[in-house]
């Protein structure tokens, strides 16, 4: 089987993206234990549950941005193709 | 070349019209994102006249309609949004953030009407980034002159860490908005051609998690941070 440089490159251009998707389990861990601890806020303190979902959610947004960047890295790896 | 993946798949940004400029060396290309942002800012600007001209013809004593009770929901939603993180503040900037939420969240849920959202365009959410960059200095050098470029060497040795942190505020905020989106976009590309015609009730799930939740909740994080940033810069020490 003959694989060219060109193919090399392509393949080892999907397993980069898949790897750069790994990314993805920091933002999900992140994301739970926010989750877990607003839901023990609203537990504590029933009354301050809309101050307590807004917060949560713009924490959980900001720490989503890591997992984004590895998305944005795989995306470039299959789709522009930086090394031809 | 061949390429990795189909790019002619249904969620890459197409070509649909080439204008050969004829002197200069350039084509201009009019892809989905020109044509979706063009459908999203007229009906913006539509529904903004009509609201405008309805609400100008209300007397006091009238019973609110439908739209006139909608409209009057989202505009105070917004404003306490705004008064709730900038306090007295809040006059001067209610205005650029309820239109930037409005925007933002329109192309976001452009893709629930089988556009393609805007906002899945890096150079559609570079631009708001750097809007917001522009706006939080110059609100920062019009509030404290000065001081607000020595409060960047506050402990001198990590003046460094700090100027990148700055440049670092619209390179993010942007990646944000369009990650999420784009995912999104992917996404439903990928289900939709796994289906095919028997596309009928997994969809709507997704499109309920992908675009309205997850574009309601990116275009409430991007304005919110956004005061965030400019209030930070403009608050009294």
């Amino acid at each position: 089987m003959n694989i060219s440089g060109q193919e090399f490159i392509q393949a080892m251009s999907a397993i980069g993206a898949g790897i750069a998707m790994i990314a993805g389990v920091g933002p999900g861990v992140g994301q739970g234990i926010a989750a877990g601890h607003g839901a023990a806020a609203v537990g504590r303190n029933p009354g301050a549950k809309s101050d307590i979902t807004s917060t949560m959610l713009l924490g959980q947004a900001v720490a989503e941005t890591t997992g984004l960047y590895g998305f944005a890295v795989a995306i470039i790896l299959m789709f522009v193709q930086p090394f031809k | 070349m061949t390429s990795l993946v189909a790019c002619d798949s249904s969620f890459m940004i197409k070509s649909l019209y080439e204008f050969h400029i004829p002197g200069i060396d350039y084509t201009f290309q009019l892809d989905t994102t020109h044509v979706a942002m063009l459908i999203v800012s007229v009906f913006i600007i539509v529904m903004a006249i009509i609201a405008r001209v309805k609400i100008s013809k209300v007397n006091a004593t009238d019973t609110p309609g439908k739209f006139q009770c909608t409209i009057e929901l989202i505009i105070e939603m917004l404003g306490n949004m705004v008064d709730g993180i900038m306090g007295k503040n809040a006059t001067r900037f209610v205005n650029y953030i309820t239109a930037l939420f409005i925007f933002i969240i329109c192309s976001n849920l452009a893709g629930l009407f089988g556009l393609r959202p805007p906002t899945a365009d890096y150079g559609v959410t570079v631009a708001l980034g750097v809007i917001t960059f522009v706006m939080v200095h110059f609100c920062g050098i019009k509030a404290k002159g000065v001081k607000h470029f020595t409060a960047m060497c506050k402990p001198l040795p990590l003046t460094p860490i700090n100027i990148i942190g700055e440049f670092a505020v619209p390179l993010s905020l942007s990646l944000r908005l369009f990650g999420n989106i784009m995912s999104g976009t992917v996404l439903m590309g990928l289900i939709y051609d796994l289906v095919g015609r028997f596309a009928l009730v997994i969809p709507a799930f997704l499109h309920g998690y992908l675009d309205l939740f997850s574009g309601c909740i990116q275009a409430y994080v991007f304005c919110m941070l956004t005061m965030v940033y400019v209030n930070d810069k403009i608050a009294e020490d």
